[in-house]
């Protein structure tokens, strides 16, 4: 009795404190980042932190948005062109209108809300609705900005390029980003509601919540979180375009499931997938750094995705073998 | 446990119907349930034991009547709970995050540790002894310790209290000591002033627990009883259980064909034979059909001619496409056999499934359907009508009664003699001896080797108990 409770007990340690699902984002994360040091040690500066990192912002911010649309067991093939007309808004109509900017980018979040709840209604597949937004959004920017320009606002300018003390703009952002999402997922109540209608619907709306309004909540974050990407990417790049931000949709989803996230079952990690999103983001520097042509890094990317997917698949294994181990100490 | 203690019942129903399209699933109910009653709702699948909780619940609406729940605040509490009997956990989510699911008071900072305090003090109350960490994730946990969170859950006061809760087989993942111990809480409640409606296929449990009990039949109420007014044999026979019939005549080998089937393990199946195969669950009969069904048919094409077709017990696992319709869930074994130039001939596919529909008693009015609308018998019948109509003349079952009612079952007997008589051979196996005691020739197994082979005479319950445990040489 007193060693089975023992091996309950580690466990629980082990589940509590090892948890695969934020281990191994974290590992092959630091394996990047000592590998990019290693190559090129003026990375390891303030400044050297604030260049490889700062293009990530937006890219997290946007990874979130589709971890939230993947965690309610759906999928966003329309964040690209989504960030890029926020950022085609804000390099234009937000400058030289502040106040009609604002509502239009209140209305795209609204719009998202819709879309989730639609989705659901209709029981419509969110691959197909998302990809035809896609084309709405794409062709909303080109109106806008029909050929690469615009300005960034000076507040969004001013608040990308801020410096401040010990850490640099990039991680800081990240840092808050990370634990932001993890308390409004993770740790709210309503983010544990939007978890389980991943995990299982048909629980959710028996406890009487109304399922369409929480798919809508789910889609809504996931437009204001895209709304933010595309607000920094422009406060970094300080112009726009209309395919500004068209590789986002693949890096989003890529960073999801390199963050640990899985694709149904609302199992996600929104920590871990802003170290997705950092990692892969590394990946292309390292490349940079061994001198290789650019034309290999998205190559590279797949090839560090496909080895932390491996490596996650030998994790599960082990864990699913050691759970049995669990189960036969109690059977 | 503060409760006011006049006796207000919890749920009143008054004359209350359900109709789904054409099929009328509950007729002219009345009912009325008092604290401290518990309540043993029994009776067939498809009698409307399901209709009636989502009734009382209020996940349905009745199409008729009316239904008075006088201690409910708001649609999120009405102080009626359900626990279901197929898992409605949400498994990414950890034991006590499941609680706050459907308990809406549970916010602001600290949420966690309060959700913590209160699961597990249900669990404790219900479980003495329960090893259930609040923190683990539910797909970490076995099966009976879902249904021992389900459980929980539902007793939980959940910010008021449960007045009312609805247990819906919660004992069928439950050992005997933990499902004592649920028994003894529901007493315990009961006393206390809860009201609690016990719907089990475990008649035992329902003697045990229940202080009145209600049996329903084609969506109708047939008894309301105290239960010292029912024995054993009375609620049996006002369930409408057939009384076991004599087994149709037992044949033997003369009078059967040739033998058409050998297996390494020892299997072997005359033309028109039934052979069981039986045991203790999980003794290689399951695995032992799927190796003879795999090695006949896997191929890169399927063949015009089946030399076997399958029947499927565990439906979602091997059986039911569910996002397809009722029809070509039937149909999808005899496409090769009615296609012309490899394509669908859909006039034929139709006819066949019609004639199946009559011919099995397919409860739908339009095949169109998806087949997740029938209920879990009906769609067995769909299973059986898959294999029945192919020319196979094999048919291998496995497990095909799983959760399906008695008149389904004297249906589907028949249907195999039938069968069987016109020279198709049946491979069964079957959990329950009397399905077994169906068959011609059967086969225990034992720690995966066959430990008897029982004809005429010898195949009765007795003879399979004693070779299922202890072995014995052929």
């Amino acid at each position: 009795m007193n060693k089975q409770l023992a091996i309950n007990k580690r466990l629980a340690m082990k589940k509590r404190w090892v948890s695969p699902r934020i281990l191994l984002p974290l590992v092959s994360f630091s394996v990047l980042l000592i590998a990019t040091f290693a190559l090129q040690e003026r990375a390891m500066s303030y400044l050297g932190l604030n260049l490889l990192f700062n293009l990530t912002v937006p890219i997290a911010l946007a990874t979130i948005g589709q971890l939230l649309v993947i965690m309610v067991n759906d999928i966003d093939l329309s964040v690209g062109a989504f960030v890029s007309l926020v950022a085609c808004i804000a390099a234009t109509v937000l400058v030289q209108h502040p106040w009609l900017g604002c509502l239009i980018l209140a209305a795209l979040v609204l719009a998202y809300a819709v879309i989730g709840a639609l989705i659901h209604k209709l029981r419509l597949p969110a691959i197909v609705v998302t990809l035809g937004m896609s084309f709405i959004w794409d062709g909303l920017a080109l109106l806008i900005l029909p050929a690469p320009g615009g300005t960034a606002p000076t507040w969004l300018r001013a608040l990308m390029t801020v410096k401040p003390p010990l850490v640099p703009m990039a991680v800081a952002a990240a840092v808050l980003i990370g634990l932001a999402s993890h308390l409004l997922i993770i740790r709210s109540g309503i983010g544990t509601v939007l978890r389980g209608l991943g995990g299982n619907v048909r629980s959710v709306t028996r406890a009487g919540w109304n399922d369409t309004l929480l798919f809508a909540l789910a889609y809504g974050l996931a437009g204001l979180f895209g709304v933010l990407a595309g607000l920094t990417l422009v406060g970094l790049y300080t112009s726009a375009g209309a395919n500004v931000a068209s590789s986002y949709t693949l890096l989003t989803i890529a960073g999801v499931i390199l963050g640990g996230g899985e694709f149904v079952g609302g199992k996600v990690s929104p920590i871990g997938a802003v170290l997705g999103a950092l990692t892969l983001s590394l990946a292309g520097s390292l490349l940079a750094f061994m001198h290789l042509s650019p034309d290999w890094q998205i190559g590279a990317q797949g090839a560090v995705l496909i080895a932390v997917l491996a490596a996650r698949l030998l994790f599960n294994r082990h864990g699913a073998s050691s759970n049995a181990i669990a189960q036969e100490a109690t059977a | 446990m503060s409760r006011d203690n006049h006796r207000q019942p919890v749920v009143t129903l008054t004359g209350v119907s359900k109709s789904f399209g054409p099929v009328k699933a509950l007729d002219d109910i009345d009912l009325t349930l008092s604290p401290g009653e518990c309540l043993g709702l029994v009776g067939h699948n498809g009698a409307g034991k399901s209709t009636l909780v989502n009734l009382i619940n209020g996940t349905l609406k009745p199409t008729h009547g009316e239904i008075h729940t006088p201690y409910a605040r708001n649609r999120r509490d009405s102080g009626i709970r359900s626990v279901f009997q197929e898992l409605s956990l949400c498994p990414n989510l950890s034991v006590a995050e499941n609680l706050r699911i459907c308990h809406g008071g549970l916010s602001g900072p600290g949420w966690r540790t309060r959700a913590r305090e209160e699961i597990g003090a249900s669990l404790s109350r219900i479980f003495p002894g329960h090893d259930i960490d609040p923190n683990a994730e539910v797909d970490t946990l076995s099966i009976a310790q879902r249904q021992m969170v389900e459980i929980a859950i539902g007793f939980a006061p959940r910010g008021s209290e449960a007045r009312l809760v609805i247990l819906d087989e919660p004992t069928s993942s439950l050992d005997a000591g933990i499902a004592g111990q649920l028994l003894e809480h529901i007493q315990r409640f009961c006393d206390d002033g809860g009201a609690v409606i016990f719907i089990s296929h475990m008649l035992g449990e329902i003697f045990q627990v229940t202080n009145r009990i209600v049996v329903m039949k084609d969506g109708r109420m047939v008894e309301d009883r105290a239960t010292e007014a029912f024995c054993h044999a009375s609620l049996v026979e006002a369930m409408g259980h057939v009384a076991q019939q004599a087994h149709a005549t037992r044949r033997t080998a003369e009078m059967l064909g040739d033998e058409v089937l050998t297996s390494p393990e020892g299997i072997s199946a005359r033309r028109g034979e039934i052979v069981g195969l039986s045991g203790l669950a999980g003794h290689g009969q399951a695995e032992a059909l799927a190796r003879l069904y795999l090695d006949s048919t896997s191929g890169w094409s399927a063949r015009r001619e089946p030399a076997m077709a399958f029947v499927a017990g565990d439906r979602p696992r091997d059986g039911v496409l569910p996002l397809w319709s009722i029809l070509r869930n039937a149909s999808i074994s005899t496409l090769n056999a009615a296609a012309r130039w490899g394509m669908v001939d859909r006039r034929a596919e139709a006819a066949t499934a019609a004639d199946w529909q009559q011919r099995i008693g397919i409860r739908t009015n339009d095949l169109g359907n998806t087949i997740t609308s029938l209920s879990g018998g009906n769609q067995q019948k769909v299973l059986f009508a898959r294999a029945l109509a192919t020319s196979a003349p094999i048919v291998v079952m496995d497990d095909p009664m799983r959760g399906v009612d008695v008149g389904t079952k004297q249906d589907v007997y028949a249907m195999i003699r039938a069968e069987a008589a016109q020279g198709r051979t049946f491979l069964w196996y079957s959990t329950e001896t009397e399905e077994v005691c169906q068959c011609d020739r059967v086969f225990v197994f034992r720690n995966g080797t066959i430990s008897a082979e029982l004809s005429g005479a010898e195949v009765n319950e007795e003879r399979i108990l004693a070779a299922s445990f202890e072995m014995q040489e052929n």
